[in-house]
This record gives C-alpha cells, sequence and structure tokens, in this order.
C-alpha cells in the first residue's frame, strides 16, 4: 500500500521556548528548528512499514516555509520515497492543514496516512481528525501499536484510562503517538542517497484552499511564574511544613 | 442558541471532567444543553439530568455509541448542530478524538485546550507545551471547544432539573469497530482529580521500587503517576504518566519523587498547588519550582515520610 506522511518543521524539543517582549508571539530568530517529535514517529512507523513490506511508496509532504524542506530531506534520509512541499510563509491553522492535506490525499489516493497527534508548538491535536473527517477515511488517534490483517488495521490507542483498540477499515488516517515506536537516527551515507530524491514544490493555491486564520492570537504570554520555594532539610521539617504552613495533609 | 456540552462516561457514570465543562460552558452565557451517547446509558443520562444549569438531556442510546466512536459521535453532534453556537467537550482522548472531526465537518477552526473564558469568543489556552499562554479570539461563528478540566472548578452533581429528549436516528459509519479495552483497575484515587498525587521517576530504578510509593499513596489517599522517563522505563502502564502527552494534573499536594522534572513533566503538573520534590540532585529542575525541596536519597526518605505520616 501507499502511505502519506505529514510533518511539521517545528522548534527543536529541547529548546527554552520564550515569549517576545511585546507579546505577539514567541521568539522564534535564531531557534534551533527541528521536525515536530510525534512526526518523526509517524516517519518511523511508515518505513518499518515498508521493511515488513506491508507498505510499498512512502510520500512525505509538509506544509510550511522554504526552510521546511530540511525536515522534508530528513523524512527522505530515513526512508520516504518522495516529498511535496506546499510552500507558504504564513501559519497555517489545523483546519487549513487538513484542507490542503486533503487535497494532497484526493491526488495520492495513500491507504494509510501517518501523522503526529500534535505538534508541539501550537499542541492543537486536530489536525489528523480533521483530515480523517473530511476524507472520510477511517480515524485512529494516538497510536501505540499498528497491526493489518486482510485490509484491517487494528490500532491500539493511549487512551486516558489506559489502552483501546479499534479495527480500522483502510483507507484510514492514523496519529502517533510517543510509544509507537523509537525512530531511528539518519545516517550519513542516506543523507547523501536522499538528496537525489525528488521534492515537488507547491502552493496552496494549487489546492484552491482558503488558509486565512479562522483565530487570532490577540496575545501570547509567559505563563504564571511560581514563587520561589524553599529547602527542607530533613523530613520532620518537610512534615512541619506541609502541615501547618502548607496545611495540605 | 444555545450550548451544546458532550457528556463523557463509560455508559455507568459521568466522568468527573465533565463537571468541570460545564463550568467553562456556563461562562460563555447561553443556556446549556448536554448530549449522552451510549449504549445502556439511562443511568448516565438520569445523573445529567440533575446536573445543575442544564436545561435539557439528549440521549442517544445505541450500541454504535457504546465506545464513543470518533466517525459515530461526530457525525450524531454534527446532525444536531443547527440549534448550538458552541459546541463543547472536555480535553481528554475522547473529546479530542470527536470534536476535531465536528469541527472539520462544520467548516469551523475548534479551539483545543481552553484553559479560560474571556469572552464569548475569547480564550486562552496554552502553546508550546505550557510554556506560553496564547489568549485567542475565534472569528468562526460557531465555537467549538474543548476545555482542559483542572483549570475549572467542578460543578455540583445534583440541583438541576433538566428535560429529557431521545434521539432515535442512528449515525453509523461502519468503518471503525470497537475491539478491545484494557483499563487500569484503581484501587486509589484518580490521577487527574485526586487531591493528592505522588508521582515517580528515573530515580526509582526498578519496578518494585514503585511499592515504596504506593504505600506512601496509600497513607495520604493519593494517586499515584510517575514522569515519562519511568513510563519508558517500563516501570509502570502509559496511563499513570504525568506531562504534556500524558495526564495534566493540578492537585492541592504532588510530590514528586526522583523526578528529574524535564519541561515536559512540569508542564503536566506545575499548576499544582503545593509541590513537594525530594531528589538526591539538588540541580535538578524540579527542585526549582518546588514549594519544598528535600535533597535526600528517595530510598531513605520516603520510606521515613511514610512511616512518619
Amino acid at each position: 500500500m501507499k502511505a502519506l506522511v505529514a510533518v511539521k518543521r517545528v522548534i527543536d524539543f529541547n529548546v527554552k521556548v520564550r515569549v517576545k517582549a511585546d507579546q505577539s508571539d514567541v521568539d522564534l530568530t535564531n531557534v534551533k528548528m527541528a521536525m515536530n517529535p510525534f512526526c518523526e514517529i509517524a516517519v518511523e512507523e511508515a518505513v518499518r512499514l515498508k521493511e515488513k513490506q506491508v507498505v510499498h511508496e512512502i510520500v512525505v509532504v509538509t506544509i510550511g516555509p522554504k526552510a521546511a524542506q530540511e525536515q522534508l530531506r530528513t523524512a527522505l534520509a530515513l526512508g520516504a520515497d518522495r516529498a511535496i512541499h506546499i510552500e507558504t510563509d504564513e501559519p497555517v491553522q489545523p483546519l487549513g492543514l487538513a484542507k490542503l492535506l486533503q487535497g494532497v490525499v484526493n491526488v495520492e489516493k495513500p491507504e494509510l496516512v501517518l501523522m503526529g497527534k500534535q505538534s508541539i508548538d501550537g499542541d492543537n491535536n486536530q489536525t489528523g481528525q480533521m483530515l480523517s473527517a473530511l476524507t472520510g477515511y477511517a480515524q485512529g488517534t494516538f497510536a501505540s501499536d499498528l497491526v493489518f490483517e486482510d485490509g484491517v488495521l487494528n490500532v491500539t490507542r493511549e487512551i486516558d484510562g489506559g489502552l483501546q483498540t479499534l479495527a480500522l477499515r483502510l483507507p484510514a488516517v492514523v496519529t502517533t503517538d510517543l510509544r509507537l515506536n523509537e525512530p531511528r537516527f539518519v545516517s550519513l551515507p542516506n543523507i547523501m542517497k536522499a538528496k537525489k530524491k525528488t521534492i515537488e514544490v507547491q502552493s496552496p493555491d494549487d489546492y484552491g484552499v482558503d488558509i486565512r486564520p479562522r483565530f487570532e492570537v490577540l496575545k501570547v504570554e509567559a505563563p504564571a511564574a511560581r514563587p520561589a520555594g524553599v529547602r527542607v532539610a530533613t523530613v520532620d521539617e518537610l512534615l512541619d511544613k506541609l502541615k501547618n504552613e502548607a496545611k495540605v495533609i | 442558541m444555545r450550548t451544546l456540552v458532550y457528556v463523557e462516561h463509560d455508559n455507568a457514570i459521568i466522568n468527573s471532567a465533565t463537571l468541570n465543562t460545564l463550568t467553562a460552558a456556563q461562562q460563555l452565557g447561553l443556556e446549556i444543553e448536554v448530549l449522552v451517547a451510549g449504549v445502556g446509558c439511562a443511568a448516565v443520562a438520569e445523573a445529567a439530568r440533575v446536573l445543575p444549569g442544564v436545561a435539557k438531556v439528549l440521549v442517544a442510546d445505541h450500541p454504535c455509541y457504546a465506545h464513543h466512536l470518533a466517525e459515530n459521535v461526530a457525525a450524531l453532534i454534527v446532525s444536531l448542530s443547527a440549534d448550538y453556537a458552541n459546541i463543547v467537550a472536555s480535553a481528554s482522548t475522547t473529546g479530542k478524538n470527536v470534536l476535531p472531526r465536528v469541527a472539520a465537518l462544520l467548516d469551523t477552526q475548534a479551539i483545543s485546550d481552553v484553559i479560560a473564558v474571556l469572552s464569548a469568543d475569547t480564550f486562552k489556552r496554552p502553546v508550546y507545551a505550557g510554556n506560553a499562554i496564547a489568549t485567542v479570539r475565534s472569528l468562526d461563528k460557531r465555537k467549538i471547544l474543548t476545555i482542559r478540566a483542572t483549570a475549572f472548578d467542578a460543578v455540583a452533581s445534583t440541583g438541576g432539573e433538566a428535560s429529557v429528549s431521545k434521539i432515535e436516528t442512528v449515525h453509523e459509519a461502519d468503518i471503525s469497530t470497537f475491539v478491545t479495552e484494557s483499563l487500569a483497575v484503581l484501587d486509589r484515587p484518580e490521577l487527574t482529580t485526586a487531591r493528592v498525587v505522588v508521582s515517580g521517576g528515573r530515580g526509582l530504578q526498578k519496578q518494585e521500587n514503585f511499592a515504596l510509593l504506593e504505600k506512601l499513596a496509600d497513607k495520604l489517599g493519593a494517586a499515584l503517576g510517575a514522569s515519562r522517563a519511568a513510563v519508558d522505563a517500563g516501570f509502570v502502564p502509559n496511563d499513570m504518566q504525568v506531562g504534556q502527552t500524558g495526564k495534566i494534573v493540578a492537585p492541592d499536594l504532588y510530590i514528586a519523587v526522583g523526578i528529574s522534572g524535564a519541561i515536559q513533566h512540569l508542564a503536566g503538573m506545575k499548576d499544582s498547588k503545593v509541590i513537594v520534590a525530594i531528589n538526591k540532585d539538588e540541580e535538578a529542575p524540579i527542585m526549582q519550582i518546588a514549594d519544598y525541596a528535600l535533597v535526600a536519597d528517595l530510598f531513605d526518605a520516603v520510606p521515613e515520610l511514610e512511616l512518619k505520616l
């Protein structure tokens, strides 16, 4: 089957996020960027499925600025076969992303769409569900295990109380959770090989999709800081503080 | 126009997060109706009927809604949507699974993880793992919101007197089916609603050592949590994970034992009222945000604490 993997360029997860002084946004100038960790898991899963010969072709797609081609190159080096870059400098909200991806799905007709459950910048956790709704593909979110059997995909999902397994009739959209796999590192020979793979550059207009924002960001502020705490020297002192100062036990 | 709140439940009892979600829904200012979709869920409908501030309970009782399958429930909500200016659910794995679908089908941009309702169209929500708080104004006609339960008080569980209306039409997409579920059996309070949480990290070193925390939790009537490191190391199951991608908790007392305090963990617990950290490493990030930090070997301090409680 053909797998489409959607990836996003985001701030590296190790970078400490700072809010701009004018509270218009977080400050991303000269900050290290990387592939969203959940997207990396999605690429890894597609590559593993290809190694198991469940998947025969992996198409990776991203929506974002020119620099997002770095993340497509990473995905190609990890094992994706070809890439699509829908280039835009505008921030696109989940509904716009889902509509653009729907356009890609209409052309590519993948049997499986893999994507991260959320990106670690907006933390919306919406795009996969929206894509599933718009395409009519079955929906398997927060996946921690995938098993394919005769055109049916058994997806185990991480839910609040534990785990749930659903049987999805393909085609399906699957969003990845942390424990689906541990992504491999990219090897140098594969980085070289990936340079020969093609990235097809498109624009949102090619899909006739309106990607104007549907909510305005009025302000971005740092969360309220906690007042500094105290060091306690002994368990007795801790107990005393909890009983008599904090009064929580 | 009114507000529709999706009731989360297991066909027997209402998930407490729904009570917090109702508080947020009330702040939107419109009359509230709730939807109970499930199978054999009459007890849930009855419990919803007496929730304060609820005018009407819509009940869709059919096997296809038994497990809140996203395709079926979203289609059901969309079919009812004409009457509602707001559609609201808690930001649980159920709410997050269903509401973005509803939003896409209604050509609306949902707003996730609302932590404050500033007006009928303006909300606060955490971004960047809670390292920034965005104030956003929805430009859509209809607002579709998931609510972070820990940011709102719960309404009382009784005091209301709603009417009940049955929904007979069935929305069964038939492209996904429930296979199985393994839910943790809890013999202590549930993590997201507990007054006290005791959490362990990689410092526990192995699965067996979590018994130390269990004893402490039992003494305190506390829920047990864990850091991602402890879950990834296989010490405890994933449903115990506290953090940005796990459970978000805000108890009165959070005791972090052998947890270094990665940003992702702090995002899940930093709204706790009182934070205690017990760690050998006084430079660990958790020690910087704790109200009370005890630099000690947890294998000495935890048994001593438990003994003296």
